[in-house]
């Protein structure tokens, strides 16, 4: 049949079982955000827009062959630089931070392009060096990751410009960064935590003072630490249930259908649902670093593997801070979490990581 | 490094890159782990401390405040009930800058001056967080004018509260007294007496009267409403609730339309008037002239009529029937020829000639009677008819004051008689012991002659002298003055009686007591100093004059009532009691500046023994009815029951139901 021709076509880069997995996760957004949301109809059709956008976006992504968009590495950089670039220059401010520059037609963020664009550059200049890779092409790499992310620091936003260093150092470390400088940086990291606290914002000295003690400031920036503790801890072995959650419904939780959801998730489902959600994005990453090592080349083994294992660290670093152990930064849980932006760029993420694994044949350049 | 150019294996880099996606998913595992053990930590270990801190803040316990009880008299007529109106409150922490919010209130509502007084100093007086209001008893056109621009105005909001109010106004000021909101003198009060609990959600406390001394009775038992909260504070669903017991329906003794008559007859007169039912100690009416109106203070009394009250030389604030001391004058003679045949000093027949004064022996001294040439020949019963005052010199100082003091205590001078009301003053029956110790000066024999007339140090309330002729009305028997005759109980519906309470069963020969008796009867008839205020009684009217100076008369000089300021005119007095021969009403009058007992105060008993006994309606009162009706037309709301009409009898109180 024709048409099943042309739908096996729109499909035939996709991963079933890893499509399967983002399937069952984003049901567990759309229940999740419905009751965040006190079962407001509008937010849910929004959402489920989103979705739909960003599952669009994933199928088309994962036609492009790596290949090609290796080509797109260079200029995506170069305009991300550019315009953060702009944004220190010219900047709106928003909240006390200048994170957004204005276009005349759209207000952009530019932060967001270079969470795909920093590890997509960082990739293809290995894969471009890979014949004759040594330490000073890694010592190019982290000047290339470096300033993107000084200028986002500026801006300031302590969480993205962590979680852009954290998508880089990813394509390094699977790029075969020696074992020496990985432990030296770590220590090095360890030693200058001290220094860095001089350079913190005074906002952001409060994030991590407050995380080592949330009743110390109960109605400032502890409270979202302390509600969200409270709804993890109330919902127990089975939760509240679905809809039944007290902290979330009586609007106890902040930003509960964004970077608070788990706390809303937590409180429903208790420790069962926290251990399937774990399971969850246990066995997604696992299918995608699989996928990663499936893929023919460099730059597709290095952007897929980085793509996964970012995702990885804003799951862990956004369930984390909800239940308590990390300062609060402005991540939301990847794929669950109300928010077109975020979706559609994870889900792009994982069209790049399906059509890495699944285009054999690679063009040398 | 030494590996600056070398080929790389691809085969190799495979391998590499393989490990290296172990390594990373080790980290994952390891990071999940970790997490996994946070929420097992906050979910399982930790659960019970999470869940109540969740319930805490879900849970909010709010006060459901009782409505309080009304206040009836005896015959059911009301005298402080609750109403229902819709209130504008301002929550000052939440409602930003307060003089700009009340502008922009007062383009809505009309808010006056005095509104905003009030609101300053119930501002100044409030605890934190508390909502407190801006304007009472909004129209129904105000309140719907303030819900579509109440989104304007954060932090005020339109609230349905009761009410006390006093239908009865100013002429039960003093008995009734009135309620206010809880100052912190009350609070600690309520604090240390462990009612704090009951007191949540309550803002007012009965501050004088029954209102204050039956503040247990009417409160009422507070209800609790677990609420469910959301994080701003709003009231999402009632989970739970305790109802509110209203408080206890209280009954009084008095008799609102023979308060009212008893006010009424004093007419320009300062003064009080205790009306006792000698059968039980009941207070039939409570009068201290002038009154003030006690809704002024139900929420906060304005500074103006605040001062105006509290400034004014009729003291209207005073309580003069408990707080109000003056010198019993000649009402203590029927007493002291009691103590004379009781105490063996004088036997009925015994007689004296009056020349117009006494002086003590072996002094020239003259201690004057009222008459200056004397009233003769005079026996007991004379003595008291036509108030000679020789008579009483002469006795006062055969008695001496020690027993005098002894005799007269037992009435109740110089103690108080425990009636139910806050504020009671204690009199004065003087004593050697006293003088020495108050002045450091030795008991002068002519302190005890004067004190024979109940002049000198002697004082006593109008409440007393009525006390102590309900002594003798009920030959030795004095039941204490009581206001409450019941209650209803809210929680069993059921009638409480508030029994009446025998102070002392004093024995006296009741020949003695039938000589003084029949004097104080004939005090009312022709010959006697009350004779036009009895004359044409029904009943056997007993009753005894008296005057209590205000300023003292030079041993030359005249007393002349029309020469004298007004304020300086001595003070009028009658004790009474009727019938004689079945007593059921004891009455005592102090009329301020108002000159002799016999003209001014016994006509007023007389007025108020015919209603009681009678149900006579005084001629005057019955034209002044009409002409009252449009008084008072600022404090009565539209709910207000008709004044003291039989209709107030069954009018049911206005208050809310949940």
């Amino acid at each position: 049949m024709n048409l099943r021709h042309l739908l096996g076509r729109l499909f035939n880069h996709i991963d079933r079982p890893l499509a399967g997995l983002l399937a069952l996760l984003l049901l567990t957004s759309i229940a999740t955000v419905f009751s965040a949301a006190n079962t407001s109809v509008d937010k849910l059709l929004a959402h489920l827009l989103n979705i739909a956008v960003a599952l669009v976006a994933m199928i088309a992504v994962s036609h492009v062959p790596p290949q090609r968009l290796m080509q797109f590495a260079l200029p995506a950089y170069v305009l991300g630089v550019i315009l953060l670039i702009g944004v220190a220059l010219a900047g709106d401010v928003v909240n006390g931070a200048r994170r957004w520059l204005n276009l005349g037609i759209a207000r952009i963020q530019p932060s967001e392009l270079m969470r795909l664009a920093v590890p997509m550059m960082l990739a293809w200049y290995l894969h471009l060096k890979q014949e004759t890779l040594s330490t000073r092409h890694f010592a190019s790499a982290a000047v290339l990751l470096l300033i993107p992310v000084a200028l986002i620091l500026r801006q300031p936003d302590l969480g993205t410009s962590l979680l852009i260093t954290a998508s880089g150092v990813f394509v390094l470390f699977l790029g075969g960064l020696s074992w020496r400088i990985i432990v030296g940086g770590i220590v090095l990291a360890g030693a200058a935590l001290p220094f860095a606290w001089h350079f913190l914002h005074d906002y952001q000295r409060q994030r991590v003072l407050t995380l080592l003690d949330p009743s110390s400031d109960p109605l400032g920036a502890g409270y979202h630490i302390i509600q969200s503790t409270i709804a993890v801890g109330s919902g127990g072995m089975a939760g509240k249930g679905w809809l039944n959650g007290s902290q979330a419904h009586l609007d106890f939780l902040p930003e509960r259908t964004t970077d608070f959801i788990f706390a809303v998730f937590s409180e429903e489902f208790g420790l069962l649902g926290n251990l399937l959600l774990l399971l969850l994005y246990a066995a997604i990453i696992y299918r995608g670093l699989t996928l990663a090592a499936l893929a023919p080349s460099l730059f597709g083994r290095l952007l897929a593997g980085a793509i996964v294992l970012t995702f990885f660290t804003y799951a862990f670093v956004n369930m984390g801070m909800v239940s308590g152990i990390l300062p609060v930064v402005g991540v939301p849980l990847p794929l669950v979490s109300y928010g077109g932006t975020s979706m559609v760029s994870v889900l792009i993420g994982f069209g790049i990581v399906m059509s890495a694994a699944s285009h054999k044949k690679l063009v040398k350049t | 490094m030494a590996t600056s150019l070398r080929m790389v294996n691809p085969e190799e880099e495979l391998r590499r890159y393989n490990f290296r996606i172990k390594v990373a998913a080790g980290i994952v595992v390891l990071a999940f782990t970790v997490l996994f053990t946070r929420f097992v930590w906050l979910q399982l270990v930790e659960y019970d401390r999470y869940h109540a801190l969740a319930e805490n803040n879900r849970i909010t316990l709010t006060p459901n405040p009782p409505a309080r009880g009304i206040i009836y008299d005896r015959n059911g007529t009301v005298l402080a009930h609750n109403f229902a109106a819709y209130t504008l409150e301002i929550t000052p922490s939440k409602a930003g800058k307060l003089e700009e919010t009340i502008n922009r209130l007062a383009e809505i509502v009309q808010i006056d001056a005095g509104d905003r007084k009030r609101f300053k100093k119930l501002l100044a007086e409030s605890k934190n967080f508390e909502t407190l209001p801006i304007k009472m008893r909004l129209t129904e056109e105000e309140v719907a004018r303030f819900a579509v621009n109440s989104f304007r105005f954060p932090g005020v909001e339109v609230k349905a509260r009761l009410f006390r109010q006093y239908p009865m106004g100013e002429d039960f000021a003093h008995v009734i007294g009135y309620i206010g909101r809880i100052n912190q003198r009350d609070e600690e009060r309520i604090r240390e007496s462990g009612r704090s609990a009951n007191y949540r959600g309550t803002d007012h406390i009965g501050k004088s009267g029954v209102e204050e001394s039956y503040e247990n009775l009417l409160h009422g038992i507070t209800g609790i409403a677990q609420v469910e909260t959301d994080s701003a504070g709003r009231a999402v669903r009632v989970l739970a609730q305790t109802p509110p017991v209203a408080g206890n329906n209280v009954y009084l003794h008095l008799d609102a339309k023979l308060q009212e008559i008893a006010t009424k007859v004093f007419g320009p007169y300062r003064g009080a008037l205790v009306a006792l039912d000698p059968r039980n100690g009941g207070v039939l009416a409570l009068v201290s002239k002038p009154g003030f109106d006690p809704n002024l203070f139900v929420d906060g009394i304005d500074l103006a009529n605040w001062r105006a009250l509290n400034e004014s030389p009729d003291t209207p604030l005073v309580n003069r029937a408990l707080r109000g001391i003056y010198p019993p004058g000649s009402t203590i003679k029927p007493f002291m020829a009691l103590a004379g045949l009781e105490l063996g000093f004088r036997k009925p027949g015994d007689a004296i000639a009056d020349p117009g004064y006494y002086s003590l022996p072996g002094s020239s001294h003259r201690y004057r009677d009222w008459k200056k040439d004397g009233h003769g020949i005079v026996d007991l019963k004379k003595s008291v008819v036509v108030s000679c005052d020789t008579y009483y010199y002469r006795l006062a100082n055969e008695m001496g004051i020690q027993k005098m003091a002894g005799f007269l205590s037992q009435l109740g001078f110089g103690h108080k008689t425990g009636i139910d009301m806050e504020g009671e003053l204690t009199g004065l029956m003087p004593t050697p012991e006293w003088k020495q110790k108050r002045f450091k000066q030795p008991w002068w024999p002519g302190e005890t002659v004067i004190a024979g007339i109940g002049q000198g140090y002697t004082l006593a309330t109008p409440l007393q002298l009525a006390v102590a002729t309900m002594a003798v009305a009920n030959n030795g028997k004095v039941y204490q003055p009581q206001l409450l005759r019941g209650w209803r109980d809210t929680l069993t519906g059921r009638i409480v009686e508030n029994p009446p309470k025998v102070v002392t069963e004093l024995k006296f020969d009741p020949e003695h007591l039938r000589i003084v008796k029949e004097a104080m009867v004939e005090v009312t008839r022709p010959g006697g100093t009350a004779a036009g205020a009895g004359a044409g009684a029904e009943y056997l009217f007993a009753g005894k004059t008296g005057t209590a100076q205000v300023i003292g008369i030079k041993q030359n000089e005249r007393y002349d009532e029309k020469r004298i300021a007004a304020r300086h005119r001595d003070h009028a007095l009658f004790i009474a009691f009727a019938p004689a021969d079945d007593p059921k009403i004891v009455i005592a009058v102090m009329v301020e500046n108002g000159g002799h007992g016999s003209s001014t105060a016994a006509p007023i008993a007389r007025k108020v023994a015919d209603y009681w006994l009678l149900g006579k309606i005084p001629e005057a009162l019955k034209e002044d009815a009409a002409e009252e009706e449009g008084e008072n037309e600022d404090t009565p709301p539209p709910s207000e029951p008709a004044r003291a009409g039989p209709a107030a009898v069954t009018a049911a109180p206005t208050r809310t139901t949940r």
